[in-house]
Formats: structure tokens, sequence, C-alpha cells
């Protein structure tokens, strides 16, 4: 993981790392546009082959992992429209890098208000 | 001569644009947001500002990491907004004024901040849900004109809070040196303090909101001076949007008056935040007029 600051659980996308995502991340951004969603529905591993993406952004997409999807360079914003495909949000995604349940997650959350 | 008559920051959430199509602006998770705009109604309603120049980041409609723009002004007729990937509505085109653009752009030019001019322009929720949050009824055309300008919060190195700051200052300038008469409303969206990504993903820090929220009224010079790093640390990755509510302030010349202000934990991942800010004459600016 990019270790630009050394925040402890931190991601900071900097040059390094968006070179190394820029794949990945041009799959994500072309989600933008629902024709690409369906498509990829319909035949991921065909609309995956197209982008030439590294084994490691495959096996990331594939589990749907996104922690895995910022270790390989994906970029948060873009991985959102992948998240998207799936009706998770950043409620979901948040939960599952912290390893919490959805319902703690907002329950940290709203704690932080306190 | 044009007029800056105030400056509005507030969070944009793309669950703000859920929770407006859902029509659940007074379930209690989102009433405290959205009655924060209730005197923000009033006052667009006795002020009629002509046209706002929106500070936002986008976060990957218009631009991708191919050429990635640390600052960026549209220079259009018209701005469209487009489906992001997640399902929110798409709201209706929003009309530029293509002159005070260039003005705008000749001006920062002039003023040594070289920023991509851009004559097709995506908008994204950043910048569609604010206006729609001050300007709840419109329909298919807004009562406001619009100039997109971005920062960068996708790909570090970011621009510094300092020049972030400049960049206000001249966009101030540029504004008030314009001759045409119109009421100018300058808007900073995003934030406050957020993390999407990471195992700390869903970290807040109301202290540090509550902080930035006294500092950008009275003292936003104290704002410049943390790092980009800092900012990070303190504020989340994404809590780099403060950038865009510095850059806001610095385009108000005069000293500021707090019209409406609130402060919510959580709208989604972020400190939800609002601040609507009245742009007091300068006296330099009354001896000149």
């Amino acid at each position: 993981m990019d270790d630009l600051y050394g925040i402890p659980g931190t991601p900071v996308f900097g040059g390094a790392q968006a070179a190394k995502g820029y794949a990945l991340n041009k799959m994500c951004f072309d989600f933008n546009d629902a024709a690409n969603r369906a498509a990829f529905l319909k035949d991921e591993e065909g609309w995956i082959s197209r982008y030439g993406l590294t084994d490691a952004q495959k096996a990331a997409i594939r589990a749907r992992n996104v922690l895995q999807l910022i270790e390989a360079g994906g970029n948060v914003y873009y991985l959102a429209k992948f998240a998207g495909i799936f009706g998770l949000n950043v409620q979901d995604i948040g939960a599952q890098q912290t390893g919490m349940s959805i319902e703690a997650f907002k329950a940290h959350l709203a704690a932080q208000g306190k | 001569m044009a007029r800056i008559i105030g400056g509005l920051s507030a969070s944009h959430v793309p669950s703000i644009g859920g929770a407006i199509a859902r029509g659940e602006q007074q379930t209690p998770y989102w009433k405290l947001f959205f009655d924060a705009f209730i005197p923000v109604h009033d006052w667009l309603a006795r002020e009629k500002p002509d046209l706002a120049i929106v500070i936002y980041n986008d976060h990957g409609l218009n631009f991708f990491l191919d050429k990635m723009p640390t600052f960026a002004v549209g220079a259009a007729h018209r701005y469209d907004n487009a489906d992001e990937g997640w399902g929110i509505p798409v709201l209706p085109s929003f009309e530029g004024d293509a002159a005070l653009s260039w003005h705008l752009i000749e001006s920062l030019v002039a003023d040594e901040f070289d920023v991509t001019m851009c004559q097709e322009m995506l908008v994204d929720h950043a910048f569609t849900l604010p206006i729609k949050l001050m300007y709840p009824r419109a329909g298919a055309h807004w009562p406001i004109r619009t100039i997109p300008v971005t920062i960068n919060s996708v790909q570090h190195p970011l621009p510094t809070a300092a020049r972030c700051w400049k960049l206000g200052q001249a966009i101030g300038r540029a504004l008030e040196s314009y001759p045409k008469d119109m009421k100018i409303i300058v808007l900073g969206t995003g934030g406050l303090s957020h993390q999407l990504d990471g195992t700390r993903a869903g970290f807040i820090n109301k202290e540090f909101d509550l902080l930035c929220l006294d500092k950008i009224v009275g003292d936003p010079e104290a704002l410049t001076r943390y790092t980009n790093r800092q900012i990070v640390e303190l504020a989340g990755s994404q809590g780099v949007e403060l950038m865009t509510w510095i850059a806001m302030r610095g385009a108000l010349q005069g000293r500021v008056s707090k019209v409406a202000s609130t402060y919510h934990v959580p709208i989604s991942n972020t400190g939800g935040a609002v601040m609507l800010l009245r742009n007091d004459q300068t006296p330099a600016r009354h001896a000149a007029e």
C-alpha cells in the first residue's frame, strides 16, 4: 500500500499507485456508463480481459475485496463505481475494510459525533 | 461592477441525492442537515445572486488519471450532470456564463494561476447537490448561472492549503474586476472530515471539524498553515476536500459575517457541515465605489 504519509490504515494515492493501478482504475472509470456495467455483469471475465489487468487486480475484482483492490492500485473514487454495480455504498465498503458488521460500522460513525 | 455577496460551503456526499430522491429530508437521520438550508433559502430569496462560482472536486466523472488538472475552470455555456455509477438521479443541466469564465481565466493566468480551461465539463454530485440544496424546488431550469472550478483531490500531490487560499483570493480579485453588474456567490463543497479507504475507513474528527468551522469565519489563514499530511491525518484521506472551503473563503475579500452554520455527525461517512457567510463591504471597496 502507498505509504506516502505513513499514517496507519490510511492509503494515500500518489504517482506510484496511480501508475500501478491505471488499468484497474480505467475499467472502474468506464463503469460511469450503464452499458459497461451491464456488460461486466453479463460476462465478467470477458469484460475484465479487455483492460489488461494484472493477476492481482483480477483476483481482487473477483473477490470484491476493497483492501486488495487498493493494494493493487485502485483509487477509492473509481472503486466506488465498481461497488455501485452491486448496490454497495460507502458504509458497506467501510464495514468490509474494517472487518465490522454494517451495523457496527454505522454505530462507529455515529459515536464519533458524541 | 460584479460583487461577491457571500460564500456557501456544504458537504456534498452522494447519499444526499438518494435522500432527496426518496423524500427523506425530514427523517431523523437527515433532518438537521436539510433544515440547515432553511436560513440559506431565506437569504437566497432576499439577495437573489445571479451566478455561483462552484469550487469542488471531481470524483471521477469528468477527469480520469490520463489528464488530471490541479485546478480547472469551466468555460462552457452549459454544464451537464451524468450517471456516476451508483444510481443517484441525474439533475438538469446548468447554464454557464462563458464571458465571465474567460474573464476569470484570463485574470487567474495573469495572476500566475495556470489553470486548465474546459469548454466541455461534466459536473458531478459535488457540484450538483449543493445547488439542489440551495434551490430544492427548481424544476428543469436553475434560477442561477454557474461556473465550475475544480481542485484535484484524487491523485497526490495535491495543491497545498496555502495555495488553495491564494487561488481563492485570485478568484475574488478576478470576479470583483468584472465590469458587468451582477451578484455572485462563491461555493466551496465537500468535507468535512472523512475517510472512505483503508482500515481507518470511517474516521471522523469532530474536534478538528469544529475548529475548521470556527477558523474559516474569523481566522482562515490559520487553516492554510496545515500541510497536506497533517490534513490527511486530522481529517482523513478524503478530508482534503477542506481545500474547497479554504478557496471559497479566500475569495471573500472583506470581513465576513456568519449567516448560518450547522454541523452534524454523521451524514453518510462524514461530519456534515453547512455554512453561509455574508461578504461585508471593505472600506477600500466603499472608497472605490
